[in-house]
């Protein structure tokens, strides 16, 4: 983490409603370079309605969310134009799904699923394409050799590594998780978590988790937000919240766990 | 260190106060400590003494912010900065910034980051977060190398993750760990807690090492003579003892 001035990610009072139902009810957050924060809670309490409506996936029904971008200083992400936002998204920013087959495109070959992004921001050297997705299969531990098959083959893991090397190749600076380990078997969850974690490290990125999973907080994340009903009851340094939680749903959920 | 650096205290706590509230047990409160109140000095070792339960761990830990305080002020010096830093008002990231530049803790137990062999653990808080250059990895390797070797851990388990190690082979690991780096302040949680003799007395002369190069040293320790042989200064916890009835 560096010792920037302002932070890269401003969350204002976001609000959410589906009809009569509010899902996120006003919502603020910072996030500085490089910094991991884990939103956590249990299901239904708001966490990927909030996360969309961070990453600009869908629009809130009140507050805003800038970003610090490398050129052109803060922007208003919703207030931009539907270009702009694209072209945001595909290049400073990343965004892994919980369920990769939302994230990947399965009837291509996991190289071109990985080059996809580098096309589209104008590189056309098929040759460079390849090697660049060669050296990010490698380096989200997957077998090089697969690189053109797709990821209908690939098991839940493999898929999820794809999606993640997918989303790195263009060196963003902000990345987006929704449960990114969950679905998996636990050995594989295991090992996804250490290589997100030595990816989050190593690349100095800044990320938001979304997770119901305190473990997995507390592996990846250097900041908490504990979310309940669409509001955030608690946050704090990742160790501040699990080992000495203060709000008396924190308590519950930690205590629902043996060791987070 | 400097004249002026001796003369002010590297560590204040003042005050402080800490209680749990147990929502989940209706609520019930639970004061552990009261009013503590102790400078620590460069160059110091401060023992903390007192009875289990006396709440010695809780005192370091809300040193070191893993426990908010409930009461009370821990003023601590930056390594750079001049200006003293409250850590029980301290935003998050100077709190990260903190613990990365001026405060180590050895904890009582490793938490280990599974698939991480023993050298890069130890050798992690030289790094910092972002990719490192190869002479500054080079660099912590080899001081990480030398405070195994002089920590027992066999050469065969520098690579392997201590997940698997024994309790006090962890422990080693920990403190490795902590006296790789010229912390300003160090927190000792039981450091030979399962130590035996030749890396007890180890232990020891790390802890004199660090402070002569100027640390604040503020320590657990269970064995008297360990204790009497490196505090320069006991501090019996008893005087923070919550009173019956206070709250
Ligand atoms: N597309 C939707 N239409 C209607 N209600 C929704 C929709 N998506 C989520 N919700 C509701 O909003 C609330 C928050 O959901 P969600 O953000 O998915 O929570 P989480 O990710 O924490 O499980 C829930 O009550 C959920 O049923
Ligand atoms: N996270 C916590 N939640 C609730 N109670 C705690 C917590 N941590 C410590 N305590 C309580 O505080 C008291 C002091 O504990 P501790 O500081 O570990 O004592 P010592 O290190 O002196 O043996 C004990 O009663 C302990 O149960
Ligand atoms: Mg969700
Ligand atoms: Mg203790």
């Amino acid at each position: 983490m560096s010792e920037d001035t302002q932070p890269i990610l401003r969350v204002e009072g976001i609000v959410k409603h589906y009809g009569s139902r509010v899902a996120v009810d006003g919502v603020s957050f910072e996030l500085w370079a490089g910094e991991v924060l884990a939103i956590v809670g249990e299901s239904g309490s708001g966490k990927t309605t909030l996360l969309n409506a961070v990453a600009a996936r869908a629009r809130p029904d009140g507050g805003r969310v800038s970003f610090l971008t490398r050129h052109e200083g803060v922007v208003d992400v919703h207030a931009m134009s539907e270009a702009q936002r694209r072209l945001l998204a595909r290049t400073d920013w990343g965004y892994v799904h919980q369920d990769a087959v939302q994230g990947l495109r399965m009837n291509v070959s996991a190289g071109a699923n990985v080059g996809e992004r580098l096309m589209a921001l104008g590189e056309r050297h098929y040759g460079r394409i390849r090697n660049e997705a060669a050296s990010w299969l490698e380096r989200v531990e997957m077998d090089v050799t697969r690189i053109d098959d797709t990821p209908a083959t690939f098991s839940g893991g493999m898929r999820q590594r794809l999606q993640i090397a997918r989303n790195l190749v263009t060196r963003p600076r902000l990345v987006f998780m929704d449960e990114p380990t969950s679905g998996l078997d636990v050995s594989v969850q295991a090992k996804l978590l250490d290589l997100l974690r030595s990816l989050t490290r190593g690349l100095s990125l800044a990320a938001i988790v979304v997770t119901h999973d305190l473990a997995v907080a507390r592996l990846l994340a250097h900041r908490m937000v504990v979310m309940k009903d669409g509001r955030v009851v608690e946050t704090g340094l990742t160790d501040q919240v699990l080992d000495d939680p203060q709000h008396p749903y924190t308590q519950l959920l930690v205590s629902s766990v043996l060791q987070p | 260190m400097n004249h002026a650096e001796t003369l002010l205290p590297a560590l204040r706590v003042a005050g402080l106060s800490k209680r749990f509230t147990l929502h989940n047990q209706g609520g019930v409160e639970l004061p552990v400590l009261e009013g503590v109140t102790l400078d620590a000095f460069r160059g110091e070792c401060l023992a903390l003494d007192g009875p289990s339960g006396a709440g010695k761990s809780t005192l370091l830990k809300l040193i070191y912010a893993n426990y908010r305080a409930s009461a009370g002020s821990i003023r601590v010096r930056r390594t750079s900065a001049a200006a003293e830093v409250d850590v029980t008002t301290a935003d998050p990231r100077t709190l990260l910034a903190l613990r990365r530049d001026t405060i180590g803790y050895v904890s009582q137990f490793l938490r280990t980051v599974p698939r991480v062999g023993a050298l890069d653990v130890v050798a992690e808080p030289l790094l910092g977060t972002a990719d490192a250059d190869t002479s500054a990895l080079r660099d912590a390797h080899r001081k990480a190398q030398e405070l195994l070797l002089r920590l027992r851990i066999p050469q065969r388990l520098w690579h392997v993750p201590p997940a698997t190690f024994s309790g006090g082979e962890q422990q080693r690991i920990n403190i490795a760990r902590s006296f790789i780096r010229s912390w300003p302040v160090l927190l000792l949680d039981e450091p030979t807690a399962s130590l035996d003799a030749d890396n007890c007395s180890t232990v020891v002369s790390l802890i004199d090492e660090a402070r002569a190069r100027g640390a604040a040293v503020i320590g657990i320790f269970h064995d008297a003579r360990v204790r009497e042989r490196v505090a320069t200064r006991v501090i019996d916890m008893e005087r923070f003892q919550p009173r019956p009835g206070s709250r």
